[in-house]
């Protein structure tokens, strides 16, 4: 049990998370963990692998197939003192179980008063970029960060994600925990014994530091945004990337700050960009920092369409040349809507 | 016989599920269900027979190409191919059929363009196929979302005294959500002419239907006062005479009737999946006894049908087929760009236009990139 809790080591995504779960679950016997295949199978992406196996099967439960029974049923259990992590297997899956979120595990705190707490987490592997049919790479973030009394986070590398889903987990407010599918397999280290009472939930974090443009971003274009920041800096521009981490509530204050300094702004996500969350960025940091901006902030986004099929994503996601020439414009250096028809 | 008879006869939900071919070719009477039969004779069994061996040969085809990397997915349904067979066969053209994402048999019978069968698969579009070419709506990865669509074009048929029926296919996992318990609800309120045919092939993924319901499927029907029938789905003739009866009461204004077909997933969910992580290799072997194939060509036999040449004919289709897929999967060209941005409204749409626009001003900058470069 020491060791576990005190180990460090490279991890993917998907099993730092499983390692999450894995100490929520030993840690307190009111966690569970339910979904559809998360028991024998461990999840279509192997993310609750082994756990029943160690837990049980009442502890780690198979759900039967419907997504408003599982969050509908987890509101009762955590009437009951339970904390459950639900799976929702894919992104495109989660919309029959809108109603019971939004309606019934957003408001439950508020229409009681605070008598009744939710401490529900609820995992969705959300984005595209894996090649997959159709309702299996939606954005829908914006839909639950827009519903008051959730909170809505996603990590973006396997540090994160192992400490967020304790996190998560620990905490007494309803969480969406949007994990990026297509981040799975990538590894970084884990330390598994860091201190979560030190830890903010959704604490935003400048992963790159930089002078000349504010690079905006969370969950799986995170590491894209990394990326961008080297080659912008082969050609001399300084990007600072943030990662966002909690989309709602999201923590200005480094995000502010940040553009204090370079005055210019990209926001980059995957999901389609009317009523997205880069939207929200764009007007909060217009109202908070206008007389810093030297430039009106920059959406860089998927387009407002249904999620492509797999030959066409590519097209439909932002990508490092996107987001470069996302930076050119705010740069104010040629780009593709140089020359008129850019506002 | 009264239709309500004919269904009073066959009536088995607590019973063992009608068979009419047994596993090694038998024949079993069955007054009701053989009086549906009654014009199918020998050579049309045989006909059922060579469809079920091209459908078997689309499954692997398809996960051979899925292999070879020219496909993204697939979802076989190897071991499904009598009931597919049997229950589209039975159906009338201007029947409308609603389904997921296995029932590649009931397309291929629908008459689909082999290429649209797999354009989806492919990732190339959507949607494969223009739903009113051949009267069946685009399959549907929501589990269970197309029992409402059934439904709900079965009442239109009523409310616009139509004489068509249209039909629900959905898995055993399914019959959970909400969505199937509503279609269920709505169907018996209107009485609606809907078939709801459910495979049960025992398997949600990694879940066993035990875990979906305590009681034969059929029964669920019980509860919202639809009329059900609980067959054999490894026996063309008991899917297709069920279904039959089926039809013949809800053109006869008789309302709507539930199926279950007990079959057996043979292969994986999908070829992203691993049944042997949680699934025991003897029942597996146990359902192999029950091929759905091999048991017609065992009755044809029994028949004194030559059955060495209804193989090869049988045989010489799969083989057509198989080579028709190959051709059009490997010669079908990537859609452009603009794909992206079409068919998503009826009308142009002025924030979609300018990012249309937009985005093509960002394609010219590599083509323009590259001109220059030349
Ligand atoms: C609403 C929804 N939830 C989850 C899934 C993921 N999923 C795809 S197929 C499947 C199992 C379906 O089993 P069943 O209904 O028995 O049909 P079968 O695949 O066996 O034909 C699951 C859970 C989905 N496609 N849609």
């Amino acid at each position: 049990m020491d060791t576990q809790t005190t180990a460090t080591g490279t991890l993917t995504l998907g099993k730092a998370i499983n390692r999450g779960l894995h100490h929520a679950l030993a840690a307190d016997d009111k966690v569970l963990v339910m979904g559809e295949d998360v028991g024998t199978l461990g999840g279509v992406f192997r993310v609750t692998d082994g756990l029943q196996q160690e837990f049980g099967p009442e502890r780690v439960i198979d759900s039967p197939l419907a997504e408003s029974g599982i969050v509908g049923t987890a509101v009762g259990l955590a009437y009951r003192g339970f904390r459950p992590v639900v799976e929702i297997q894919f992104d495109g899956f989660v919309y029959p179980a809108f109603d019971q979120i939004v309606s019934q595990v957003a408001k439950l705190r508020y229409r009681t008063r605070g008598r009744v707490s939710m401490p529900l987490t609820i995992r969705i592997p959300f984005g595209g970029g894996i090649g997959s049919p159709e309702h299996h790479s939606e954005s829908p973030e914006a839909y639950f960060a827009h519903t008051a009394g959730l909170r809505v986070v996603s990590p973006s590398n396997p540090q994160d994600a192992h400490v967020m889903i304790r996190q998560a987990i620990a905490c007494d407010d309803p969480v969406i925990y949007f994990e990026p599918k297509r981040r799975y397999h990538e590894k970084g280290e884990v330390d598994e014994g860091v201190d979560l009472a030190e830890l903010p939930l959704g604490a935003a974090n400048v992963v790159v530091p930089g002078t000349d443009v504010t690079l905006v971003t969370y969950g799986p274009l995170v590491k894209t945004a990394v990326d961008v920041a080297a080659a912008a800096g082969d050609e001399g521009i300084s990007v600072e990337v943030i990662d966002l981490r909690s989309l709602s509530p999201i923590d200005f204050a480094p995000v502010e700050a940040s553009v204090r300094k370079t005055g210019r702004v990209v926001i980059t996500h995957e999901a389609g960009q009317f009523g997205g969350l880069g939207a929200e960025i764009a007007a909060s940091l217009t109202e908070r920092c206008f007389y810093h901006l030297e430039q009106p902030p920059v959406r860089v986004t998927g387009f407002d369409i249904p999620y492509p099929p797999s030959k066409l994503e590519e097209h439909h996601l932002p990508d490092l040349d996107r987001i470069l020439d996302g930076i050119d414009r705010v740069m104010e250096r040629p780009n593709s809507l140089s020359g008129g028809a850019g506002c | 016989m009264s239709r309500e008879d004919l269904l009073t006869m066959a009536d088995t939900a607590s019973s063992e599920p009608i068979q009419l071919v047994a596993p090694d070719g038998t024949r079993h009477r069955h007054a009701a269900f053989d009086a549906m039969l009654a014009d199918v004779n020998d050579d049309a069994v045989a006909d059922l027979y060579v469809d079920m061996v091209a459908v078997r040969r689309i499954d692997t085809e398809a996960t051979a190409l899925q292999r070879q990397g020219e496909l993204a997915l697939w979802p076989p349904l190897l071991g499904q191919e009598a009931a597919q067979v049997g229950s589209a066969r039975a159906l009338r053209e201007d029947d409308f059929v609603f389904t997921s994402y296995r029932e590649n048999g009931v397309a291929y019978c629908r008459g689909v363009d082999l290429d649209d069968l797999l354009t989806v698969w492919r990732g190339n579009a959507s949607s494969g196929w223009d739903p009113y070419g051949i009267n069946m709506a685009t399959p549907q990865i929501i589990i269970g979302a197309q029992t409402l669509h059934a439904t709900g074009y079965a009442m239109g048929v009523k409310f616009d005294g139509g004489t068509q029926a249209s039909v629900a296919y959905f898995g055993d996992g399914a019959i959970t959500q909400g969505d199937v318990n509503e279609a269920l609800a709505f169907a018996a309120s209107y009485q609606a002419p809907v078939v709801f045919f459910c495979q049960n092939n025992q398997w949600a993924i990694s879940e066993p239907v035990g875990l979906q319901t305590r009681v034969p499927i059929a029964q669920r029907a019980d509860g919202f006062g639809i009329e059900h029938l609980r067959i054999d789905g490894n026996d063309v003739l008991a899917t297709m005479a069920a279904t039959r009866m089926a039809l013949e009461r809800a053109r006869a204004g008789d309302g709507p009737t539930f199926i279950e077909a007990v079959t057996y997933r043979m292969g994986p969910h999908t070829t992203a999946d691993d049944p042997t992580r949680y699934r025991d290799a003897a029942e597996l072997e146990e359902w192999k006894e029950k091929d759905p194939i091999t048991r017609i060509e065992a009755y044809l036999h029994t028949r004194g049908m030559a059955v060495d040449g209804f193989r090869e004919a049988a045989q010489h289709r799969a083989d057509d087929v198989a080579e028709k897929l190959r051709h059009g999967i490997t010669t079908m060209a990537d859609p452009e760009w603009q794909a992206v941005f079409e068919n998503v409204y009826a009308e142009d749409h002025s924030w979609l236009e300018r990012q249309r626009e937009q985005y093509g001003r960002y394609q010219d900058l590599f083509s323009s990139d590259a001109e220059g470069k030349a």
